[in-house]
């Protein structure tokens, strides 16, 4: 019977449910987890002996850049990036070609063949939303969502510095439900904006050109916005000053604003039974944390700022960072924050592409390559690994290179290896310009991650951070029947066979979704069509009403009729909406 | 030296993209091994001896195979791509991409080689002793980082972006060459004995170009730095007078790039 599955005997790491490593039968009923198969559900189910080997939920990816118009660019500006990889197809899957950003297919089998079944685009402009969704829609395996940049839109810069933050509030709710998007990101609060004049913002309290708001009032403003929703995710945040030296201060004030924001989810949607509390409890999320956590006050003295952003992290509870790490090679950077990338391409005279997004955003992209002998992207590399090495609770890091800004994600496995054994990183630091060793404190760290943690940080974290653990990221009765199978057995690992433990994480045993096998040993095995999730948000009607007028009559300033705004249903081939703030619950002015 | 003789059987529709002609593939290979060696001729894979009569068998390893081609083959591809050692020799014209990315060994032509030769070529010696196409030792499109060893010879002309994102080895062009030769090369050695049209150079940091001919236009980035007579150029004299030219500077402040070009055309 498909969809039904009994995997025998593994050493299971479930730690929303506190399973680590215990001998145990996972079954799985029509594509979801359940606590026993009896009768003609077992003798129709398919046996999986996982004797000797680790189990977990499927992986989840809560950023990554993986469909849209910037991905797209960045694969159409670097033909370098593809003529060397290239794949052939096979009966079952589709040719495809690409390094650092692959074309939609490979991504799809390269994070199935990883153990990935969940993967979140952490960027989508809402003008691009549709090129967005076609994309998600064409990656095989993954059930995908995406989250919509707000940081630098007019409206919601416009209401939140009238102090209207209904209305900001009803903007947001139809902005999801319009373009069928899943949470909110911030990138560069305010300074994008005023990138479209050729400038930034470098402190919070600078108020931007024309909106005359701070970036501590968009911060707040959103984070606010989204618990009165009641949104799945918290803010994802891409504070300012990326990628300048000393930007960990600003980085740490920037969480500090949403300190205050009480966290409340209102999903109408099925709570499992998770022995740790599957709902989120940040008020942000931040991202790629690395880029966010450089120290020094030049090029000349630059440093890691880790210790400042951990020390803040480790005392905070409203808080989750994903690393955003640099396992060095080729990458290609993309991001919302148009003037950051420009200030790059100065740096580096690299390919470079910039974007205004109209009333929204920005965006910028770069190719790039990091080296072990350059002295500022060797102690990036170490601030990665500090950042999850310091901070002392797993449930407030994610392990991401931010792919492809970091470096492409099929290089997670190697970033384990690093977190996992101090013999590895040393390897590497010995490899590495001094400044790796000399001005980080990358070498002093002792901890090693176990497997446990490696599945807190790469699908039960991700999944709970994003508002998805009532149904991903564990294997409690009821969960999806996403389950990775991966070939180690926990009584006999060696942390310091790093090949063994690279190939193993690269190519799991088996990747199953939602009670089907997507591949097996590196080899893609079915090609389901995965989900889209978004959030259908609501708000009150009248204020929905009032500030639609607004929207149009501002629309006189978009390049697009306001009919060709949304995102038809038909760009989503299986939609999973999350009803948000349910419009009989919505309480006025609450 | 063992040879393995492949003489083409017939005209050529679609090109065909031929890596496997390549002593390190051929090594230990016996006549009918190497026929069944796959191609690919646009969606469909076939085996060389579609295109090819093979006679002769392989030396045990690359370094101990000569490969001759009996004919002209403009439409095979990659020839010799990426080969580390041995000896192929095409009595006739090549297709594109002959001897790109190679790293050892050596590669005559014996005719005209269609564009890419020798593209981001890393060892070895190709000679070509007719025309070559574009992007001759190149970088690939996208990417600046073109052929960073070995020798290219081409006893004819050469057309546009010769030895472009160079960062090593030499080019030696009998003829002329057309536009952008050098863009952006930053180490290596270009001679062109014949002319070339336009952007010379182009955005070049580090590197040594010399045009014993004409150079038609000037890029407006190199700065003029003295007359040489028979300037020593690695170890070889270039006999004739010459003007010295110092860039690029329209892309850097402090570029090692020196142009030399003939004082008296
Ligand atoms: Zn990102």
């Amino acid at each position: 019977m498909p969809g039904t599955l009994a995997i025998r005997n593994g050493y299971v790491f479930d730690p929303l449910n506190e399973i680590d490593g215990e001998i145990k039968d996972i079954f799985i009923k029509d594509g979801k987890i359940v606590e026993d198969l009896t009768g003609a559900g077992l003798r129709d189910a398919k046996i999986i002996d996982a004797h000797g080997k680790t189990v977990m939920p499927g992986g989840v990816d809560s950023h990554s850049h993986v469909a849209g118009a910037k991905v797209n660019t960045g694969r159409m500006m670097c033909p370098e990036d593809r003529y060397k990889w290239v794949t052939k197809k096979s009966d079952l899957t589709h040719s495809g070609s690409g390094n650092t950003v692959p074309s939609v297919y490979i991504q799809g089998y390269d994070y199935a063949k990883m153990g990935y079944t969940t993967v979140f685009e952490a960027a989508i402009p809402p003008m691009e939303a549709r090129h967005t969704h076609e994309e998600m829609r064409s990656t095989p395996i993954l059930d995908m969502g995406g989250y919509l940049v707000l940081g630098n839109n007019w409206f919601i810069m416009r209401y939140l510095k009238a102090g209207d933050i209904e209305k900001a509030a009803a903007y947001v709710a139809w902005m999801m439900r319009t373009h069928k998007a899943y949470g909110i990101k911030c990138v560069n609060p305010a300074g994008v904006e005023n990138w479209g004049w050729g400038k930034n913002v470098s402190s919070l309290d600078e108020p931007n050109i024309h909106f005359g708001i701070t970036s501590r009032e968009v911060i707040h403003g959103l984070a606010e916005v989204n618990e009165m929703l009641g949104m799945p995710m918290s803010l994802h945040l891409h504070a300012n000053n990326l990628g300048h030296p000393g930007c960990w201060e600003i980085t740490r004030d920037s969480l500090d604003v949403a300190r205050d924001v009480k966290v409340e989810c209102n999903m109408d949607v099925e709570w499992q039974k998770t022995k740790i509390d599957p709902e989120r409890t940040q008020s942000v999320y931040l991202a790629h944390a690395q880029f966010n956590s450089f120290g020094g006050t030049s090029w000349m003295d630059f440093a890691s700022g880790a210790k400042g952003i951990v020390d803040y992290v480790n005392k905070s509870d409203h808080v989750v960072i994903d690393n955003g790490a640099v396992p060095f090679g080729p990458a290609t950077v993309m991001t919302g924050d148009g003037p950051a990338i420009h200030n790059l391409y100065k740096l580096t005279g690299n390919k470079w592409s910039n974007k205004d997004i109209e009333l929204e955003c920005g965006s910028g992209i770069l190719t790039f390559n990091y080296l072990k002998a350059n002295p500022v992207h060797s102690v990036e590399w170490a601030i990665g690994l500090e950042l999850l090495l310091l901070v002392n609770d797993p449930w407030k890091t994610i392990l991401t290179t931010d792919h492809p800004n970091g470096g492409p994600f099929t290089k997670y496995p190697q970033l384990i290896t690093w977190i996992m054994s101090k013999k590895a990183r040393e390897a590497t630091l010995a490899e590495c310009h001094k400044w790796a060793q000399d001005r980080s404190s990358l070498g002093g760290i002792d901890r090693e991650m176990t497997l446990y943690e490696i599945a807190i940080l790469t699908r039960a974290n991700p999944a709970r951070t994003v508002g998805i653990a009532h149904r991903k990221g564990h294997l409690g009765g009821g969960a999806n029947g996403d389950v990775t199978i991966y070939d180690f057995d926990p009584t006999k690992f060696d942390v310091n066979d790093y090949t063994k433990v690279i190939r193993g994480f690269q190519n799991a045993a088996y990747t199953i979704k939602d009670g089907g096998i997507v591949a097996q040993n590196g080899e893609i095995i079915s090609v389901p069509h995965g989900r889209t999730f978004f959030s259908e948000a609501h708000m009150d009607d009248g204020i929905e009403k009032e500030m639609l007028k607004d929207v149009k009559e501002w629309f006189k300033y978009y390049t697009l009729g306001f009919a060709n705004y949304p995102v038809p249903d038909k760009y989503l081939r299986n939609p999973a909406p999350v009803v948000v703030n349910k419009p009989l619950e919505a309480i006025v002015g609450r | 030296m063992s040879e393995v003789i492949l003489r083409p059987n017939g005209s050529i529709d679609i090109m065909v993209e031929a890596e496997v002609i390549n002593p390190d593939i051929l090594a230990g290979k016996t006549t009918s091994e190497i026929e069944q060696l796959i191609v690919w001729q646009g969606a469909k894979q076939l085996p060389l001896s579609e295109f090819f009569d093979v006679e002769g068998s392989a030396g045990s390893t690359a370094a101990d195979t000569k490969i001759i081609v009996k004919g002209d083959v403009p439409r095979v591809k990659h020839i010799g791509h990426g080969m580390k050692a041995g000896e192929i020799v095409i009595e006739g014209s090549a297709g594109m991409h002959v001897g790109s990315e190679m790293i050892g060994g050596s590669i005559l032509v014996k005719g005209n080689a269609g564009s890419w030769a020798g593209m981001e070529m890393k060892g070895g010696t190709l000679h070509i002793t007719g025309n070559a196409g574009d992007h001759v030792g190149c970088a690939y499109r996208g990417s600046w980082r073109g052929m960073n060893g070995g020798k290219i010879l081409i006893d004819g002309n050469a057309r546009s972006q010769l030895g472009g994102g160079m960062s090593g080895g030499e080019i030696h062009v009998g003829g002329s060459v057309e536009n952008f030769a050098g863009i952006r090369m930053n180490n290596g050695l270009i001679v062109v004995k014949g002319d070339a049209i336009r952007g010379v150079g182009a955005q070049m940091s580090g590197g040594l170009f010399v045009v014993s001919g004409k150079i038609r236009q000037l890029s407006p980035g190199f700065e003029y730095a003295g007359t040489e007579k028979n300037p020593k150029v690695g170890e070889t004299v270039i006999s004739g007078e010459f003007m010295k030219f110092a860039g690029d500077y329209a892309i850097s402040k402090t570029p090692k790039g020196i142009l030399y070009a003939s004082a008296n055309e």
